[in-house]
């Protein structure tokens, strides 16, 4: 499954990453915690958080993850913005809870 | 090949940057991804220590054709309980730091769990030394 596939079946916002929908999504990670996302979430994966600062942008791109999905609406920072430009990361948004977006993608990449 | 990094304590911003030089050093080398991926978490973890508990730090990055060895040297608080700083979800950060999703108490079993020999050497009022080792096989 690709990024694309996710922003079109969700109708997720994209922040930035426009150019880089055609990333392989491997599974999802939910989770706030830095450390945790660093140490257990898997290459490719997309990251789904409500952390919006640069920190989560270092960490998405040291673990290879194939995007970063804003749960509730939260955009990210100024500066997290420029830094995934840089990185080639995209950052995704939705409206929805961590809850029901993580059932929702993991629904569809495991049909 | 040896690189020398220098971490200002609280400074966020650059969390990260020695990780990220020494991943895109190590894929230059050839290195198995799945070590280049155990060096990361282990760094960065200890990288983001020194931010958020210590005052500034250097790190010594060597790497050899058998593996890598990571030395981070800090001045700070030091660890007084170094059982109890080991053990997972135990950690004294600021209310601040957890919020920014740091301080999960996650960081030094991390690094334990990624490397082939980890040795802390602290001093209260002081600071602190880790020694990170990781074989290349
Ligand atoms: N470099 C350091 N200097 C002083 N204290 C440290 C250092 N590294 C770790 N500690 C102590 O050990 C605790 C656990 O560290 P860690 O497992 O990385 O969790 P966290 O950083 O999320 O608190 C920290 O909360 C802190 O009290
Ligand atoms: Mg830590």
């Amino acid at each position: 499954m690709k990024i694309q596939d996710l922003v079109d079946s969700l109708g997720l916002v994209v922040f930035t990453g426009q150019t880089l929908l055609d990333n392989e999504v491997t599974g999802g990670y939910t989770s706030d915690l830095l450390s945790d996302v660093m140490g257990f979430a898997k290459e490719g994966n997309i990251w789904i958080t409500l952390q919006t600062h640069k920190n989560v942008i270092g960490v998405a791109s040291l673990k290879d993850l194939s995007a970063i999905l804003l749960i509730k609406g939260f955009e990210p920072d100024q500066d997290a913005l420029a830094l995934a430009e840089k990185e080639d990361i995209p950052i995704l948004g939705t409206k929805m809870g961590a809850f029901e977006i993580s059932a929702k993608i993991y629904n569809l990449i495991n049909s | 090949m040896k690189f020398q990094y220098s971490v200002e304590g609280g400074d966020f911003t650059m969390a990260g940057h020695a990780s990220s030089q020494v991943k895109k050093s190590l894929k230059q080398l050839g290195i198995d991804s799945s070590i280049i991926k155990r060096v990361v978490v282990a760094l960065y973890e200890a990288e983001v220590n020194i931010v958020a508990h210590a005052y500034r730090g250097v790190i010594d990055v060597d790497i050899e054709s058998a593996g890598i060895k990571l030395k981070l040297t800090d001045e700070g608080p030091g660890i007084p309980d170094i059982e109890k700083a080991m053990t997972k979800g135990f950690s004294t950060a600021s209310a601040a730091v957890r919020e920014m999703g740091f301080g999960a108490g996650m960081g030094l079993p991390n690094i334990r769990d990624n490397s082939d020999r980890f040795t802390i050497d602290t001093v209260v009022n002081k600071g602190t030394v880790l020694s990170i080792e990781i074989d290349f096989k």
